[in-house]
């Protein structure tokens, strides 16, 4: 009783979605309470029995759904009820509710079939087909496409051009859901190809364009079709379908672009429709862009659009011409002034197209030039697009190992500029780049350590946190090739500043670890410096010392040192260690000495490393660092510890030695020197690059099972903490270097090792890794005859305004030589692991059994127009079959000998044209005595399926074997090829 | 499927209108249409019309204070697109006499339903003005 009250009072006093609404506009009591509120009132009127009740609760409920994303899923069975009512009004709002919230998951798709059919089939009122219709083209599911398919090939030949258009529409979705359908459906498809109604060819186009964009090759046959319709159609729509079509047919039959290009031309000159024209541009481009005239017409037109106001034809001017870079260059330096205008354009989009094209057109002789420009443009964009810049010109320029550089002086001191720039947030790329170009090229290794210094020295890079990765970068190329450095001294003071405490532990971590180099390195030439001066020791030169230094067994130095101070020397211990064994397995130290014997030069003439800018540095090295003892970072504290510890071992024997200075140089100097000489050649030790593969070329010693399961281990182990992690990159393998100190897995900078390797396996790649350090280094002694380097001039034409930047970017693109060409390119070293990018590999077929299904129906209906086929057999039997046909199938044999020899035609492109035509007609026997072939083999009965999926089987061997694709086409007829 | 969702939205980045041709989730509708809103209505007039996101690439159009925005496939023909917007317009110009945002959020289910009759299942089926609104014609006459 109370409940029919209550369903009577909501009937009177419901609220109608108007109210809603406007209840929403008016928000007295705020929009979540009141959407709350109603949301109660429809969870109570929808359970109503009397049907306008209910069908307006849930248009309400849609509607919040719709527009405010209220779930609606619990209220799927109301949809159902109100699906199925008798009133087309209601009807009209569960199917509408239905397509909004129903998903292929919702458990009462089950219950809506019959409906479905019931109102698919309605002969009186065509718009509740059309409701069905429309409904089921956004939720069915492959159960519902099976069982209405026959229903949806009733429709497709409809008389009523309003529900046959719709049902056009749906059949992709039923395609793409359920393949079989295709067996069913597709020839009515076709049929309507030829229909005279202008609105059911827009609707196929449609259909078509979709299925051919999906699986171009499977449409083939029906070019000639689609070629009528291109010529003939007047309706600017379905001509932009037939185009996109064509795009796709003309890249798999050049026959056919032959046929295609000049009507495609034709539309582009005649048309009025900027879209049917733009159309045809991106055809063009696209796909026929072989054909010269085409081409030249296309990009007359992208100069209309880019020379248009309507920002959207810039736009999509810019966007073809992108298409066209690649083959031809020629269409974007035909544009560049227009191009590189845009660059300032106000529309971020614009700006990004046009960037995308200028960093097209870079090549080796204008990288310079435009990247110049293009430095410049950044300075006056805004943060977001010149970050866009930068990166474009760091990744454009390091491309395949940075085969656009020729000039490394200039592009270092460009990475250094970069980072100047103040919204720059490349860091972490130019970073990479730092030091992946101190380890390739050897000769721009001074402008490097100079571009270092430069950035070091600044004190107002270092409140900028974006820069802290590139200045990490500059510490460790100062310290690393410290022995270009022209002041040492001055680089330690820079290392040191008080701002470096901005930094975080990590990096600063870095800049200690390069004082320590810096160091080492000053107290070296300190030290040769003084033994070359001094008379007891008249036959010993500093080159030569340091030269003889190498041969001597270093072994033996080694023991005598370890002895004493085996405790606190621990970071470069093993390190020294390990270089020895590689010069005694590899002995490769020959040529490290004679560079650093040549480059010391410089140095040591202009820097005089006096007693007291030494006794200065040290004193300066332990104020700066001492407060740093009580650091509570890992990292830093390792590091302070060594360096101040070195320190002190070092500054009593010097401070003594100046006393005795004049009189003899005793033994307790020699050890201090001697400790000296050994850690710096363990820091001039050079850093190599190191292949991605290289671990993979250490062979496997004898004996040695890899793959055993060391499970047990763990029981073992399991107390022992493993590091948890262990960085591999190159700068913080480098940084580790200390640590490794207590892992002696670590030191040896390229084995990729993870720590738990049991140690004896340790020591043969110890003792084998020197192999693949990089021989190529050795030969590669390139004259250093370079001039001094490009002095940055950005900054004077800074302030340029777009027009003269324009101007100059025309003048450096005509001057294609560019003027010091003269100088070689220095060596790059190149590795085997890196691997020139190769281009993503195309995915096969999206829907295999699509597009089989496809071809079997066309392919079929060519050859032999078979009723049979549309009416659905019994699967279980013939499914059996089907797959016994693939095994002894001896056809696909053939199709696969066919694929072979196609393949050796295509690889011998000047004879490709003639011979297709003989191919075509080859295969135009063949193909129907394959499948007179097939039929007798198999039944009548499960002919259908059988044949399916041997075209399944087929498109798979085909996706093996890419280039059979002309082995499809014979099946075009004559008049169009 | 060409078009993958046609929005309509106000200046105040309210949706008005939401039709999707592909099955989203309603926590990926509310942040997808989240994300187009402000991409699109931060842009202003002398912008193009033409907004890549995700995968999709977004045609607008303004008219007055109401956003058309259409997610097409990335290989679609954008000016096509902007005609269909236009096309849109008109129709619901010739339906409710210069259509503004409260008759669409009035006669939601109207604005639906001419869609339904120019898009199925994200192809264009119809561009005849007279031929999209003739059954709506006919719904009211009957009711």
């Amino acid at each position: 009783m109370a409940s029919t009250t209550s369903s009577i009072m909501d009937t009177l006093f419901q609220r109608s979605l108007e109210d809603l609404i406007k209840g929403l506009r008016l928000q007295l009591i705020g929009e979540s309470a009141f959407i709350s509120k109603a949301l109660d009132e429809i969870r109570r009127e929808i359970k109503s029995t009397d049907p306008h009740t209910k069908s307006n609760a849930l248009q309400k409920l849609s509607y919040l759904s719709s527009l405010h994303h209220f779930d609606m899923s619990w209220a799927a069975f109301h949809v159902v009820e109100v699906m199925s009512s008798s009133r087309f009004s209601h009807k009209k709002i569960g199917y509408h509710a239905a397509s909004l919230s129903f998903s292929d998951s919702t458990p009462v798709l089950l219950l809506i079939t019959n409906q479905l059919r019931k109102d698919l089939t309605n002969p009186n009122n065509e718009f509740e087909v059309s409701l069905a219709l429309e409904c089921l083209s956004r939720i069915a599911t492959t159960d519902l496409c099976r069982d209405l398919t026959p229903e949806i090939f009733t429709l497709l030949s409809s008389t009523k051009i309003f529900v046959r258009k719709k049902a056009i529409a749906l059949v992709l979705r039923v395609f793409e859901k359920y393949p079989d359908a295709v067996k069913v459906c597709f020839k009515r498809l076709v049929e309507n190809l030829d229909s005279s109604d202008p609105h059911i060819v827009s609707a196929v186009v449609g259909v078509f364009c979709e299925l051919t964009s999906n699986d171009p090759k499977s449409y083939l046959p029906l070019a000639p079709e689609f070629y009528r319709i291109l010529v003939d159609s007047k309706n600017n729509w379905v001509l932009i379908k037939m185009l996109k079509i064509f795009a796709k047919l003309v890249l798999l039959e050049p026959r056919l672009a032959k046929r295609v290009v000049e009507p495609v031309c034709e539309h582009m000159r005649r048309t009025g429709a900027k879209s049917l024209m733009f159309e045809c541009v991106r055809t063009v481009v696209s796909s026929l862009s072989e054909y010269e005239q085409a081409v030249k017409l296309a990009v007359v037109k992208i100069r209309e659009l880019l020379l248009d106001d309507d920002p959207n034809l810039k736009y999509l001017g810019l966007n073809a011409l992108s298409i066209v870079a690649p083959k031809h260059l020629w269409a974007v330096l035909e544009n560049k002034e227009v191009v590189i205008k845009w660059l300032s354009d106000e529309d971020p989009n614009i700006k990004r197209e046009s960037l995308r094209l200028v960093m097209a057109m870079v090549s080796e002789n204008n990288v310079v030039e435009i990247c110049r420009v293009l430095v410049n443009y950044a300075l006056k964009s805004d943060p977001e697009f010149c970050n866009e810049i930068l990166g474009s010109i760091l990744s454009t320029c390091s491309r395949n190992l940075y085969e656009m550089v020729n000039d490394f002086d200039w592009y270092v001191s460009l990475l250094g500029e970069m980072s100047r720039i103040l919204p720059c947030q490349q860091g972490d790329e130019i970073e990479n780049q730092l030091i992946d170009i101190s380890m390739r090229v050897r000769d721009v290794r001074p402008e490097l350590v100079r571009v270092g210094h430069d950035l070091l020295i600044d004190p107002a890079l270092l409140s900028n946190h974006f820069l802290y990765r590139i200045l990490s970068a500059a510490a460790w190329v100062s310290g690393e090739y410290v022995e270009f450095s022209r002041n040492p001294f001055e680089l330690i003071e820079a290392l040191l500043q008080p701002r470096t405490n901005l930094l975080p532990p990590s990096i600063r971590a870095i800049y200690i670890q390069s004082t320590f180099k810096v160091l080492i390195f000053c107290l070296h030439s300190y030290l040769l410096q003084r033994e070359s001066t001094a008379s007891s020791y008249p036959d010993t030169s500093a080159l030569s010392e340091l030269a003889s230094k190498r041969e001597m067994p270093e072994s033996s130095d080694l023991a005598t040192f370890k002895a004493p101070h085996s405790e606190q020397d621990e970071v470069f211990n093993p390190r020294v260690s390990n270089q020895s064994s590689e010069e005694l397995s590899v002995g490769n130290g020959g040529d490290r000495t004679i560079s650093h014997g040549q480059t010391s030069t410089p140095v040591t003439s202009e820097n005089s490393f006096t007693y007291e800018a030494v006794v200065n540095q040290l004193n300066l090295i332990e104020l700066a660092l001492g407060p740093l003892t009580g650091s509570h970072d890992v990292e830093i504290l390792e590091r302070v510890r060594n360096l101040l510890c070195f320190i002190e071992l070092i500054k009593g024997e010097i401070l003594e030695s100046l006393v005795q200075k004049e009189e003899n140089l005793n033994s307790a100097e020699m050890k201090s020197s001697k400790i000296i000489k050994l850690m710096s050649d363990a820091f001039s030790e050079e850093l190599g690059p190191v292949s991605v593969s290289a671990q993979e070329r250490v062979p496997i010693p004898e004996g040695l099972v890899l793959k055993e399961n060391l499970n047990d281990l763990e029981m073992i182990c399991g107390d022992i903490q493993l590091p948890s992690s262990i960085s591999f990159s190159l700068v913080s393998t480098h940084y580790e270097e200390g640590v490794g100190a207590s892992l002696p897995d670590l030191q040896s900078k390229e084995e990729l090792e993870p720590p738990s390797e049991a140690t004896s396996l340790l020591a043969e790649h110890r003792k084998r890794h020197g192999l693949y350090y990089l021989t190529s280094e050795k030969n590669d002694i390139v004259a250093n005859d370079y001039p001094p380097a490009n002095d940055p001039k950005l900054h004077d034409n800074q302030n340029n305004d777009t027009e003269d930047l324009v101007k100059l970017t025309e003048q450096l693109l005509v001057s294609k030589k560019r003027p010091n060409q003269a100088k070689p390119r220095p060596v790059v070293v190149k590795l085997d692991g890196d691997v020139v990018p190769v281009s993503a590999k195309r995915p096969g077929p999206k829907d295999d059994s699509l597009s089989g299904a496809v071809q079997e129906v066309l392919l079929g209906s060519d050859t032999r127009t078979s009723t049979s086929r549309s009416n659905p057999s019994d699967k279980s039997s013939s499914k059996r079959k089907g797959k016994e046909k693939l095994i002894t199938d001896p056809s696909s044999e053939l199709n696969e000998n066919l694929g072979d020899a196609e393949k050796l035609d295509h690889e011998n492109p000047s004879s490709r044209r003639s011979k297709h035509r003989t191919h075509g007609k080859e295969r135009r026997h063949k193909s129907p005595g394959k499948i007179r072939e097939e039929r007798e083999e198999n039944g009548l009965k499960d002919k259908k399926k059988s044949s399916h999926r041997h075209a399944r089987h087929k498109t798979r061997q085909r996706a093996d074997v890419p280039l059979n694709v002309v082995s499809e086409t014979p099946v075009i007829p004559d008049f169009l090829l | 499927m060409g078009i993958r969702f046609i929005l309509m939205v106000n200046k105040q980045g309210q949706t008005r209108l939401a039709q999707y041709y592909e099955y989203l989730t309603l926590e990926e509708r509310r942040a997808l249409e989240g994300e187009i809103v402000r991409k699109c209505l931060a842009r202003n007039e002398q912008q193009c019309s033409f907004v890549e996101h995700r995968n999709y690439k977004i045609v607008y159009r303004r008219y007055a204070s109401l956003f058309f925005l259409v997610g097409v496939d990335n290989d679609e023909n954008e000016l096509a697109i902007l005609e269909f917007i236009h096309l849109l317009v008109e129709t619901m110009d010739r339906h409710f006499g210069n259509v503004c945002e409260l008759d669409i959020m009035f006669h939601l289910e109207k604005a639906h339903f001419m869609l339904e009759e120019m898009v199925m299942n994200g192809c264009i089926v119809e561009t005849s003005k007279t031929n999209i609104l003739q059954p709506i014609q006919l719904m009211e006459k009957s009711s």
